[in-house]
């Protein structure tokens, strides 16, 4: 039974092989952790497929499986998608990690795709966004409109994604006004509209004029119309919930990434790798700059272009929030650092939750 | 100062009206003796088809009947099951929370990110005008009024009226009651669609007054909640509104603490309501005779009417 197996396994596996090194047309295949159509992080990156659809044509041929859960379960499903003839396969979603490196084990003919995570193998290759790129205008954006001089921030949990936007936020801040403040609170969640509309009101109540959030819902944008205040929206336009109070958002934007991997499995040049990109390949958009005067808005402006052109806003002088020095003159932090990051820069008055 | 002060209680009243609805109606149907686990289940179905009946009518108000109505009926598959075909009670009431979630997704599904209709606040006519007071309690939403309307009416009715007595006594000794002549079964029902209809309409606070949206398990646990807060209350009215208002001011009250700055990981200040919640139901379970005499006797436990 068991060589039986392996003769099966065997077989499929130079089908594969043969398939693979035709490459004139390719079957890429796509593992969503929400509904394709979830109003965020899950239909960001089905927008990202139908661009892909679109661009290549009839040079690939596109599937989608959706509300898979992290964990084992993700393992079954994609392992499925290997077996029935996927070429290339993107695992949407952190928790997949483990269940990716393990099927890619069994599967050295399929590449693997896997966003935000840090685990890579031959045939396994990570992509995440630079988000922070964005969070810095932001920050420039809130010392501009702020009359109180300091932002209300709805933070999700105190890992180095969310503490690296909180430092850029920040710094952009910091280059227009030193002495910027910041009020932090974290819900411990990613998504709880009520939690997170809580927390705004809060942060209103205390008397911040601004909100910013790194956490799902539109519900401290909605709560910032209510009372007039100002907001950014997270992953997606929110305008829609707060016509009056959004700024401008950061936009997920994964369909020229699948379109330049699609190409490179076509042509042969697919290679494992980390990729991290940002505003400069348009990874990441920021949506249209509203409710905010023509100076301000050019400003927001010029700095996205800046960044485009290569400014990396982690460079230094930069001091830990204890006041020592993180970053000399004109270096620039690494990435590694960015991405294990766990402590505020200075002007942070906080402390980090551990 | 007393601006804030204000602000957060405001922020604590509309945080703990979901709960407050949902657990008086679940202090009913556990009072004549029926543990209906759903409550998160009928609640998130309450939300979406309430958000879903305002943008269809245009009107917040028809949207929260809808949200009444849908509660009501789909606590009715439960009280069939378990009532009339004597299905396992807390097996049927987790499935109702599971089908409800799964439900729900799919009836909103064309709804995420569709911005609601706002049920606006509705200021009481000369009372609103009382400094402090009128802002505190006379400024609020329609639903905000029903609870406090609901507490009181629910107090007046297990323990003023010969009906509350009824379904006491059902909830205590269902045979005794039987054989006393009184429909065990159609009191259950009833209570249990009461507290599908309270579930379903703090269902619908959460989709047009809390947060205007509907997004998949917007519900986020409040259902469970809002089932712990009926033992909290020891299954009395008015002690499950204190308890209600507490696990709200003590959620708020740490994210005040948070954006002050207080020193204090926040992972604990997170933690709070539910540690508040484990210290009072110690208190009270320490006093015997007191919860056995507030505990339905015959809580969870099926009947079958000889004929």
């Amino acid at each position: 039974m068991k060589k039986l197996l392996f003769a099966l396994t065997a077989a499929l596996g130079v089908a594969l092989a043969a398939q693979a090194s035709a490459a004139d047309k390719v079957k890429a295949c796509f593992v969503y952790v929400g509904a394709h159509n979830d109003g965020g992080y899950s239909e960001a990156h089905e927008k990202g497929r139908l661009y892909l659809q679109k661009e290549l044509g009839d040079k690939v041929e596109t599937q989608y499986v959706e509300n898979v859960a992290e964990g084992p379960d993700s393992a079954r499903v994609l392992t499925q998608l290997a077996q029935s003839g996927c070429n290339i396969i993107f695992a949407t979603s952190f928790g997949y990690m483990d269940s990716v490196i393990k099927v890619a084990k069994q599967f050295p003919n399929v590449k693997f795709e896997h966003a935000t995570g840090f685990k890579i193998a031959p045939n396994v290759t990570t992509y995440n966004a630079r988000f922070y790129e964005g969070r810095y205008i932001l920050g420039r954006i809130a010392a501009k409109m702020s009359k109180v001089h300091e932002v209300g921030y709805v933070a999700s949990f105190p890992i180095p994604e969310v503490v690296m936007g909180i430092n850029s936020f920040m710094l952009g801040a910091q280059s227009i006004d030193p002495n910027f403040k910041i009020k932090i609170i974290w819900v411990n969640s990613w998504f709880d509209p009520g939690k997170e509309a809580d927390a705004a009101k809060t942060l209103f109540d205390q008397g911040v004029d601004i909100i910013a959030q790194h956490t799902d819902s539109p519900a401290p944008l909605q709560i910032a119309e209510k009372r007039g205040k100002l907001g950014f929206g997270q992953s997606s336009d929110m305008i829609k919930f707060a016509p009056h109070a959004q700024l401008t958002s950061i936009l997920d934007n994964w369909g020229p990434y699948y379109v330049e991997r699609v190409k490179a499995l076509l042509d042969g040049t697919w290679k494992s790798q980390q990729s991290w990109e940002g505003l400069k390949q348009k990874v990441l958009l920021m949506a249209p700059y509203t409710n905010m005067p023509a100076d301000v808005k050019q400003m927001a402006e010029a700095t996205q272009k800046k960044i485009e052109d290569g400014f990396n806003p982690f460079t230094g002088p930069i001091d830990r929030q204890d006041g020592s020095v993180w970053l000399k003159k004109g270096e620039v932090a690494k990435d590694s650092t960015l991405l294990g990051m766990n402590f505020y820069i200075k002007g942070v008055d906080s402390q980090l939750p551990k | 100062m007393t601006h804030l002060i204000l602000a957060t209680l405001l922020t604590v009243m509309t945080a703990a009206t979901p709960l407050l609805l949902a657990a008086t109606g679940e202090l009913v149907a556990e009072r004549s003796g029926v543990l209906n686990l759903g409550v998160e289940g009928m609640m998130v179905v309450g939300a979406v088809t309430a958000f879903i009946g305002a943008q269809w009518s245009g009107s917040p108000y028809v949207g929260a009947l809808f949200g009444i109505a849908a509660g009501a009926v789909f606590s009715l598959a439960f009280a069939f099951l378990t009532l009339t075909l004597v299905a396992n009670q807390v097996a049927t009431g987790l499935s109702l929370t599971i089908l409800g979630l799964g439900l729900s997704g799919m009836i909103g599904n064309g709804y995420v990110g569709t911005p609601g209709i706002e049920m606006n606040a509705v200021a009481i006519p000369g009372l609103a005008d009382i400094p402090v007071i009128g802002t505190l309690l006379f400024r609020h939403d329609v639903i905000f009024y029903v609870s406090i309307l609901l507490v009181v009416g629910v107090h007046w009715f297990l323990f003023h009226t010969r009906a509350g007595l009824q379904l006491r006594s059902i909830g205590d000794n269902h045979v005794s009651a039987h054989a006393l002549g009184m429909p065990v079964l159609r009191v259950r029902y009833l209570a249990v669609m009461f507290g599908g209809a309270c579930a379903g309409l703090a269902g619908a606070q959460l989709s047009l007054v809390y947060t205007p949206q509907w997004t998949e398990n917007m519900t986020a646990g409040r259902g469970w909640i809002a089932l712990a807060l009926v033992v909290f209350g020891s299954w009395r009215p008015v002690r499950v509104l204190i308890g209600a208002y507490l696990f709200g001011a003590v959620s708020i009250g740490a994210f005040n603490a948070q954006a002050f700055g207080v020193a204090i990981p926040s992972q604990f200040l997170s933690s709070l309501p539910y540690l508040a919640t484990v210290v009072v139901l110690v208190l009270i379970s320490q006093n015997r005779r007191l919860t056995l005499m507030n505990t339905p006797a015959c809580l969870g436990r099926p009947f079958v009417p000889d004929r």
